[in-house]
């Protein structure tokens, strides 16, 4: 079984016989993954119909939920990690959603395209057309993606709400670290991947 | 009338029955001298005996879930939407099980039986049954049957109460739980509903406290207006907007009296009445009680996570968009009891119009959702 190249990472972070929430799971990729190989105990969380199926299918606990309705139903550090791969940026409250997060993990990995990438600067920059890319393949009138954001300002953002990043890989767009995105991951970065949690008060 | 079966149906089923002539402990403290259940099966059980789904029924089912009794018949079994052969509940590859619970009047022992001390009927004589009664008695079916453990245990609404109190009783006994459009406890207000069902016949004066069979009558109003006001909170207010609207019988102009002007009294009416020819007004006390009672969480103070702390099977619940009986919250509550135990439970809530009765269509996300999942148990089971 092998993982795109982001949900390896992902993978790689998760501590084996833990217990973790995956919010937006999709088809439950990840998951099944994590459940074989690392013998994690998961949850996914997941709106869409079609993926609800494939991942109650491929035998993944999937509770079908819309993050933007919050998270209430998960107990505070109910779980050790929980996972937001790719879908931030489609949240109607990320910040919230964060720290919702961090209250029912100790530890959340959060991943998102980066807006910052060159390619996108580029298309806003010099085309003057909003960035269409492989991670952001919509139109901007037909686009899930409401609340995109760059690495410094999601960095930013973890800076005045409290949480502190505990680890950084930034993947370029042939989901690959080379020594350009660690230079200047705002630039060259296409996928920004971190792990998170709340700093003490 | 089926003009000839459809190939997608378990086709014609005959009831069986099988009686324990030992005494059932119930819940209430008293005992059964010996019970009779009357029950189907539909498709074949494996040289394993690993392939058996038990199916819980609901308040006024029975054990007639799919197929036909005979050429005559007007309709097929409650589920014949989502139990044959390729369906959703596939009888290619499970073998499934109904049985008519006690209280009930369909096969099974109930009020309307015959009580062996008095050689006359129980009436309200009949002891108290409950969920976790009836569980106890689907066990010594699965005994009968041979049947240790099962591959699921499926239902909906009052049936899926059973479904959770199987998980409780007999943790080692089922390997998955499918529990659609039900609730660990009613409501106030549902408790409400049920508590003027039973007043509309204890109040009717052909009730005689329940002994109606010796006066060779029935509460024939008080039962079909029970099952009148059971109807209204079964649909949505959209599907009974989509079914009736305001439309008048035939169209006609208000007639400015008290008969039938609307269709949807007329809908109403013909429920109540035709519900009263298949239907036990005894039974429908006892069974609405047995709902009330219902609450696994009240033995542990009324924590949930900890009443399914020992379940051992895999849970799938589901739950219907436009259900206010028991609506999505309810099962919202099962879900993060279980998610808080750390048992593996899947949750799907279906987009529906039909409000409860939802749970007895062939919605196509509901049906894809239960064919992912028992496709997933067969899997598991090597069928």
């Amino acid at each position: 079984m092998t993982l795109r190249k982001d949900l390896a990472i992902i993978a790689d972070w998760i501590t084996p016989q833990s217990r973790i929430l995956d919010l937006g799971c999709g088809e439950g990729e990840l998951l099944a993954y994590l459940r074989t190989e690392k013998g994690v105990q998961g949850y996914g969380v997941e709106i869409e119909e079609a993926r609800v199926v494939a991942a109650i299918r491929r035998g993944i606990p999937v509770i079908q939920q819309d993050l933007d309705r919050g998270l209430r139903n998960f107990a505070d550090h109910s779980v050790d990690t929980v996972v937001l791969s790719l879908t931030l940026q489609a949240s109607t409250y990320p910040r919230e959603l964060l720290l919702e997060m961090l209250r029912v993990g100790r530890e959340v990995i959060v991943t998102f395209p980066n807006m910052g990438h060159w390619h996108a600067r580029w298309q806003l920059g010099v085309l003057g057309r909003m960035p269409m890319t492989d991670v952001l393949p919509h139109t901007w009138y037909d686009t899930p993606n409401i609340h995109l954001c760059t690495i410094r300002d999601f960095e930013s953002l973890c800076r005045n709400s409290g949480i502190v990043i505990h680890q950084r890989i930034v993947l370029n767009d042939h989901r690959r670290e080379t020594w350009r995105n660690r230079l200047l991951p705002n630039l060259f970065g296409e996928v920004a991947l971190y792990r998170c949690a709340l700093g003490a008060r | 009338m089926p003009a000839e079966i459809p190939a997608d149906s378990v086709g014609l089923v005959i009831p069986q029955t099988v009686t324990f002539s030992a005494p059932l402990e119930l819940e209430c403290g008293r005992d059964l001298p010996g019970y009779t259940l009357t029950y189907e099966t539909y498709g074949t059980l494996n040289a394993q005996r690993s392939n058996a789904i038990l199916l819980c029924h609901a308040l006024s089912g029975d054990h007639h879930a799919a197929g036909y009794h005979s050429m005559n018949d007007r309709k097929p079994g409650w589920w014949e939407h989502l139990l044959g052969p390729g369906k959703a509940m596939d009888t290619e590859r499970f073998f499934f099980i109904c049985a008519n619970f006690i209280g009930s009047c369909k096969g099974s022992t109930g009020p309307a039986s015959i009580n062996p001390e008095t050689g006359t009927p129980w009436g309200l004589d009949f002891p108290m049954v409950t969920v976790r009664d009836w569980v106890k008695t689907q066990a010594d079916l699965a005994d009968h049957l041979g049947i240790a453990q099962w591959a699921a245990v499926v239902g909906g609404s009052l049936g899926g109460m059973q479904v959770m109190q199987w998980t409780m009783d007999y943790p080692e006994r089922l390997r998955h739980a499918v529990v659609i459009a039900a609730a660990s406890k009613l409501t106030a207000q549902n408790i409400a509903f049920n508590e003027v069902c039973r007043q509309a016949i204890m109040t009717d004066p052909d009730f005689h406290g329940g002994r109606y069979y010796a006066h060779a009558t029935k509460p024939r109003r008080g039962l079909s207006l029970a099952r009148m006001i059971g109807h209204i909170t079964y649909l949505s207010d959209d599907a009974m907007r989509t079914k009736f609207g305001r439309d008048t019988r035939g169209g006609k102009a208000f007639s400015f009296g008290f008969d039938v002007d609307f269709e949807v009294e007329s809908y109403l009416r013909y429920q109540g009445s035709s519900f009263v020819e298949r239907f036990d007004a005894n039974s429908y006390l006892y069974i609405t009680k047995a709902l009330d009672y219902f609450d696994p969480a009240n033995a542990f103070g009324g924590n949930l996570a900890e009443a399914f702390a020992s379940t051992q099977a895999g849970f799938l619940v589901i739950s219907f968009s436009s259900d206010w009986r028991f609506s999505p919250e309810r099962s919202r509550e099962i879900v993060q009891a279980l998610y808080t135990c750390n048992q593996d439970v899947s949750y799907a809530e279906i987009e529906a119009e039909h409000g409860h009765d939802s749970f007895l269509m062939p919605i196509p996300q509901y049906v894809a959702v239960l064919s992912a999942y028992l496709g997933r148990v067969a899997e598991e089971m090597g069928i």
